[in-house]
């Protein structure tokens, strides 16, 4: 046994250099799909079939026809703007009170409320797409935005519940409580204590949700058959090309860029955040 | 104050006057939690209810016993259920189920080999962790349609997937290859996921444990079987979890990458799509139910069986006294931690 003991020592160049090349598989093994996807956006459609590693005209004719032609990208950028924007707005809202709740006060069958809130996202869209799709059908709101954040709710808040939970159980008790010495009644405690601290937590839980949000698809797809309501991801899809029945991957590729950058500049400027909200809770 | 005793995290040490200021609490947080319940009650279980009464019922007309036409819903009882299984659309039930099937096992079991690798990677490195970070995240932000559509590219008869391998394989057609394209372009998206999951549960192992295992002469595969693996247990179990949930309800990536009515890559979600899209809401919403019944099983196998194991290795490991104890935080720490990886996790693949 002890003649086995040496191993370690063997420090050699491979066990220096191994994690960096790793590393570096990782990351080309992450981006180089994405990297083909923002080559071939930048192609001249004349080229599109062209596999050269690098568009050798530059060209911006992609996203040009993206924006200008009759498609209605544009305004499909701006529905998936609504449609996510009020999705996370709202989860917020209702999901702070639940989450701030399910932290701080002590009650009966807190854990199975957590436990069913943490379910209810469990579900399969489908199961839930088709009854909501009648009702919508029945009571006009097919092609509206409501029919689209709505059923949205559905994965966004108790995925913000269960962050915000983690998130404020990580605050000292004691802030509120020197609070309301100080006079705050709770509430006034939690909007004028609690609030301002906990908002990285929240702005943490607004990028995720919104990230989620903004990359549904099925509801979207389900609840609209009019192009002016229509968000980016429901457009993109549909594209159609201008002969027949060939796929517009030049454009598709350009608008997949287009609805892509905000989330990869997100995911660059707060990755430190968005890692910590996706794993809170869930390892400790 | 008995009664709110065994729910409280730390019962131990609480001082009297918080329970002053808790008093009443019942009613304050039934009225607080009360939003979020009525609005996961409209979107999730009133669909629930409403798709269970619906797969009972078949709209359109028909004729009834005696040849008079009927226009509207009638009752037909478990018909859609056992028209599912029969016939024409029993073949087609069944290819989907399988289809489900496969991309369930196939990917999942992929993702979780490639993401531990991966996550094993990143807690070795030291330099490049933000540029790794971020890059894991990439595959995640994109829109998972956006990505079907990414891959469908570079599936392409012409496109660089074949100019790489040097074939002319049509990828995105039908059959084998394009059940291995799905396979592909999901583990593209989610095994860095999983890495990062595990990751983060690798980084709450204390490095003293592995100090020890180095003292003893252990090698690096059994460093990784006997301490690695158990205690990054409980995230990576997690992590496997919902990837199977979401694997099962997948979506969005088949009916874009290689489309609908397909039989190659037809699933369970894109069957009742299908059906809900040409108005049988009957039997859309039977195909739902049923889809919600698997996964609602294998949920419940996996956390039965995974859980139970987890108390049971922990007391074989450690007979006495402090044995239970471990086991059953542990125990505990699968059950509480499901939460943050469930939306998480579900962004992976979409609803």
């Amino acid at each position: 046994m002890a003649a086995v003991a040496p191993q370690p020592a063997e420090a050699g160049p491979l066990r220096r250099w191994a994690p960096l090349i790793g590393v570096a598989v990782i990351v080309i093994y992450c981006l180089a799909p994405f990297y083909w996807m923002l080559v071939s956006a930048f192609r001249r459609p004349s080229d599109q079939f062209s596999n050269a590693p690098i568009p050798a005209p530059f060209s911006f004719q992609n996203f040009k026809d993206v924006f200008s032609g009759d498609n209605g990208f544009g305004r499909g950028l701006l529905n998936s703007l609504i449609v996510a924007g009020s999705v996370t707005i709202l989860t917020l809202i209702i999901g702070m009170v639940a989450a701030y709740t399910l932290a701080r006060l002590d009650f009966k069958f807190k854990n199975v409320v957590l436990a069913i809130i943490i379910t209810t996202s469990m579900f399969p869209g489908i199961s839930l797409v088709v009854p909501l799709l009648k009702l919508f059908v029945n009571i006009h709101w097919i092609n509206t935005y409501q029919a689209m954040i709505v059923p949205s709710l559905s994965f966004a808040l108790p995925l913000a519940v269960w962050n915000l939970t983690a998130f404020f159980r990580q605050m000292p008790r004691e802030l509120e409580q020197a609070a309301m010495v100080d006079g705050c009644t709770p509430a006034q405690a939690f909007r004028k204590v609690i609030i301002p601290l906990a908002a990285p937590g929240v702005f943490t839980t607004a990028i995720i949700t919104f990230i989620a949000a903004w990359n549904e698809f099925l509801i979207a797809l389900s609840m609209t058959n009019k192009k002016s309501i229509q968000t980016a991801n429901v457009i993109i899809a549909q594209f159609t090309g201008t002969t027949g029945r060939d796929q517009p991957f030049g454009s598709q590729m350009a608008a997949g860029v287009v609805v892509t950058i905000p989330l990869v500049i997100a995911v660059l400027l707060f990755q430190r955040r968005i890692v910590a909200g996706l794993t809170a809770g869930g390892v400790k | 104050m008995t009664a709110t005793a065994p729910v409280v995290d730390r019962p131990a040490k609480k001082p009297k006057r918080e329970q002053r200021f808790d008093e009443g609490t019942g009613r304050l947080a039934a009225v607080l939690l009360s939003p979020t319940l009525v609005v996961l009650a409209l979107v999730v279980l009133f669909p629930i209810i409403s798709a269970l009464r619906e797969s009972l019922f078949q709209s359109g007309q028909h004729l009834d016993a005696n040849g008079f036409v009927v226009q509207g819903s009638t009752f037909v009882g478990l018909q859609n259920y056992a028209d599912i299984f029969r016939g024409d659309t029993g073949h087609r039930f069944w290819n989907a189920f399988y289809n489900t099937t496969f991309f369930t096992v196939v990917c999942v079991v992929l993702e979780t080999v490639l993401g531990v690798a991966m996550a094993l990677i990143m807690h070795k490195a030291f330099r490049g962790r933000g540029i790794v970070r971020a890059s894991i995240l990439v595959p995640w932000a994109i829109p998972t349609i956006i990505s079907a559509l990414l891959w469908k590219w570079i599936f392409q008869a012409d496109g660089v997937f074949n100019a790489i391998i040097g074939t002319q394989v049509l990828w995105s057609t039908d059959g084998w290859q394009a059940k291995l394209s799905i396979v592909i372009a999901d583990t593209w998206k989610t095994a860095p996921f999983i890495g990062l999951l595990v990751l983060a549960g690798l980084q709450t192992i204390p490095a003293e444990v592995y100090e020890a295992a180095k003292v003893d002469g252990a090698s690096a595969w059994k460093t990784f079987t006997r301490i690695t693996l158990p205690l990054v247990k409980p995230a990576l179990l997690v992590a496997v979890l919902f990837r199977i949930l979401d694997t099962l309800r997948i979506f969005d990536l088949p009916f874009v990458l290689v489309g609908p009515h397909k039989d190659s890559v037809e699933t369970l979600s894109m069957l009742a799509y299908d059906e809900a899209f040409n108005v049988r809401f009957g039997p859309a919403a039977a195909y739902a139910t049923v889809l919600f019944l698997y996964v609602a099983v294998v949920a419940y196998m996996f956390v039965k069986i995974l859980g139970a194991d987890v108390i049971g290795e922990a007391r074989a490991k450690k007979p006495g006294g402090g044995g239970g104890g471990k086991g059953w935080r542990r125990k505990n720490a699968v059950k509480a931690s499901p939460g943050t990886s469930v939306g998480a996790v579900s962004m992976g693949g979409g609803v």
